[in-house]
């Protein structure tokens, strides 16, 4: 990765290890002497939340998984044997439940993020597709985790998500059962489900290593949206941002714990304490929170393959955001139109999450549809056209800058319109 | 368990055919999600009304003496139709829970006949009960369950108080986590106990073999009134009401459903105190590591450090 490399190590084990694999050099010019924008807010130490959080689901899912039985006959009973009788079995499989949940409160807060700071625009578009991939695989491994305890939502999820690629034309019915193993959802789908449940998160970390890498290219984005200029913009990574970081972490953890020791089945589903029955259907088939927005979706579209793809490519899209964007200005702070739509397509995607919790009856099913639509339209005909018509504020010349043009005057970079973008966005 | 989570919704939807059509199966989802609207228009179960529990909150922990009741209610009457397989004699002696001495659980686990085998001879034996043993069944299996209860199969209790919810509705959901509430299950589980009436309310049609309860979803239980005045007989005094056996046995669910509650709260405090104290800590450090440089702002006012 990127970053001046001046390091040389003193100890002549390791200059003679060093010269031969420099990767003392390659971790120090990353993670020590790394240049960050002196400007980076809290929002940005959710990278290093979520890089915690993989580590400690591999590490309690490893030791899980060495209690844990996937065949469907044994596997309630086991997630109950290493709640009782597995030594710190409760916390183990509590800190790994609410793990996932944390993960993703993480990596949407990392995206939204991302949103608001337009950190998907050149020259980081390779690295926001990373993200958007790493994303969809957290979502297959966390739709095939939950599936492992056996209860009845593990179940009825699986039945209902694996169902939707019946929906596709010609083929769709041959794939589910390739997926099933079967014709239904029996012991071969937990098998397989757990094998690639233990397999994805690797997959995960392996990109994760693409990411960082690809974020070292051009480095971090900051709250201004204006490109590192000359040294004074950066402090090195150690000790201003391993510090920052750190502490962003450990008031995560406080806030995980909370959840972990006082409301541990709060963020799962009463239902999956029932073990898997084929024959008996739960009232009211609901996924995990994190995927609510995208099951209100599923079910707004009244058409089956039209949910299935409004489902896909809701997120699919994401990783177009890079061309669909034509500002060139990053920040919302720079951009009040932007800023106020980008709000209001948050707050859509809290409704659908909502309208993804109830009963699609009524009211539910129109506010669903209304949301769905306004999703789309946001990506697909707001974001392209804002570009062409919104006047974007004053940006500052460089971070250094920033403050001193504001309290100074207006002596700092003047913006008028989009095209005529200071060059300080082009980096 | 099954059988009841069909009834509870007073809905069939077993229907074979809609469950192993490949190509239905999305509908199945869709359905179950929007049956309850078209299903019985019984009148909404009122929600269960909180009750005082001694494991509530974070210094919850379990009152040893409703625990041992609440074992000797299930003893007397729940296990003749409730299985609980995934507790065992031992637990009982658990630091924590209803805590019965060894010699007790030993003398109470041989009261119990257990089939064991094959001996060398290759036949199945009877022996008595072991600490190690699970609790026995009351039935061999789900068939001979349904079969002695009017075609219902009787939950198995082990993580019962777990598995019970209560939808409050509106955005408490959002509160929720905050308030520390997670006693649903044992709340439902009273209210159920305490919710039977003689006779459904005018214009109601109970089906045969149902009984009228109040928070039960659909109202039509096919477990009959359980418990009454008197029926369980106290040793320490404890008032011997239905009101009394049913936060003692729900009491003894949550704790069979959740035995390392007490030893998690506990663990609890001790990591929301250290991390506390770490964060405190590392604040320190980072307000001085950062000190004359202004984070977040843009402005540099100090030297560059480390140049």
């Amino acid at each position: 990765m990127s970053g001046s490399t001046t390091f040389v190590p003193k100890n002549p084990v390791l200059k003679w290890f060093e010269s031969r694999l420099p990767i003392i050099g390659l971790v120090h010019s990353s993670f020590v002497a790394f240049p960050n924008p002196r400007n980076l807010n809290y929002f940005w130490t959710f990278g290093g939340i979520l890089a915690f959080m993989l580590v400690a689901q591999i590490v309690t899912g490893v030791v899980l998984a060495m209690h844990y039985t996937p065949e469907s006959t044994l596997a309630f009973a086991s997630v109950e044997h290493i709640m009782r009788d597995v030594n710190f079995g409760w916390l183990l499989r509590y800190m790994h439940a609410n793990g996932a949940s944390m993960f993703f409160i993480a990596v949407y807060i990392h995206i939204a993020r991302g949103l608001y700071y337009g950190s998907y625009k050149a020259p980081r578009e390779i690295l926001w597709i990373l993200g958007v991939i790493i994303f969809l695989l957290m979502m297959a491994t966390a739709f095939m985790g939950y599936v492992l305890p056996w209860g009845q939502m593990s179940f009825w999820g699986a039945k209902v998500i694996t169902s939707l690629f019946s929906a596709i034309p010609l083929v769709g019915d041959a794939i589910t059962v390739w997926l099933w193993g079967g014709y239904s959802v029996g012991n071969a789908t937990l098998n397989r489900f757990f094998a690639l449940h233990y397999l994805l998160p690797f997959m995960i970390a392996g990109l994760v290593v693409l990411h960082i890498w690809a974020l070292h290219v051009p480095g971090s984005n900051n709250p201004l949206g204006v490109e590192v200029k000359s040294k004074k913009d950066t402090l090195p990574f150690h000790p201003y941002f391993t510090v920052k970081d750190g502490l962003a972490v450990v008031c995560f953890m406080l806030f995980f714990s909370y959840f972990v020791f006082y409301v541990p089945n709060y963020l799962g589903h009463a239902d999956n304490y029932i073990e898997a029955n084929p024959l008996v259907t739960p009232a009211h088939i609901v996924p995990e929170w994190y995927f609510l927005p995208y099951y209100a979706m599923l079910r707004a579209v009244p058409n089956k393959l039209g949910g299935v793809c409004a489902l896909f490519g809701s997120i699919l899209l994401l990783a177009f955001l890079p061309w669909l964007d034509t500002s060139r200005i990053r920040s919302a702070n720079f951009r009040p139109v932007y800023r106020v739509f980008l709000w209001v397509w948050f707050a859509a995607v809290a409704g659908l999450g909502y309208c993804g919790s109830q009963e699609p009856v009524g009211g539910i099913v129109t506010a669903s549809q209304i949301l769905t639509f306004w999703y789309f339209f946001h990506l697909l005909v707001v974001l392209p056209l804002l570009g062409f018509f919104e006047t974007p504020l004053k940006l500052p010349a460089t971070i250094t800058d920033a403050v001193l043009s504001t309290t100074r005057g207006s002596s700092g970079a003047m913006v008028a319109a989009r095209t005529t973008a200071s060059p300080s966005v082009d980096g | 368990m099954r059988l009841e989570l069909v009834t509870r919704n007073g809905k069939t939807i077993m229907s074979p055919l809609r469950i192993f059509g490949a190509p239905a199966l999305l509908a199945a989802g869709f359905l179950a999600v929007a049956a309850p609207a078209r299903a019985q228009e019984a009148a909404p179960a009122p929600l269960p009304p909180k009750q005082s529990w001694s494991f509530a909150g974070p210094f919850g922990r379990y009152d040893q003496a409703q625990l041992q009741r609440g074992y000797q209610v299930y003893r007397e009457v729940c296990s003749n139709c409730h299985s609980m397989h995934f507790v065992s004699f031992r637990n009982l002696s658990q630091a924590g829970g209803p805590s019965f001495s060894e010699g007790q659980v030993k003398a109470l686990a041989e009261t119990f006949k257990v089939q064991d085998g094959p001996n060398d001879a290759g036949d199945m034996f009877e022996r008595p009960g072991r600490p190690s043993d699970p609790f026995p069944s009351p039935f061999p299996n789900e068939q001979a369950a349904r079969a002695a209860n009017g075609g219902a199969l009787p939950p198995d209790m082990s993580v019962l108080a777990k598995a019970r919810d209560i939808e409050f509705g509106g955005l408490w959901f959002m509160l929720q986590p905050f308030s520390q509430y997670s006693e649903q299950g044992v709340d439902y589980i009273h209210a159920v106990l305490n919710g039977y009436h003689d006779n459904p309310p005018d214009g109601f049609k109970l089906p045969d073999g149902k009984y009228y309860n109040d928070y039960y979803p659909g109202h039509a239980i096919s477990m009959p009134k359980p418990l009454s005045d008197g029926q369980v007989t106290y040793t320490d005094g404890s008032p011997q009401t239905v009101e009394q056996y049913s936060h003692d046995i729900a009491a003894f669910l949550m704790w069979a459903a959740e035995p390392k509650l007490v030893e998690r709260k506990r663990m609890g405090l001790t990591v929301v105190i250290f991390l506390a104290v770490f964060i405190g800590l590392l604040y320190a450090i980072k307000k001085r590591i950062w000190a004359g440089i202004h984070d977040d702002t843009g402005v540099t006012t100090a030297a560059q450090p480390g140049e």
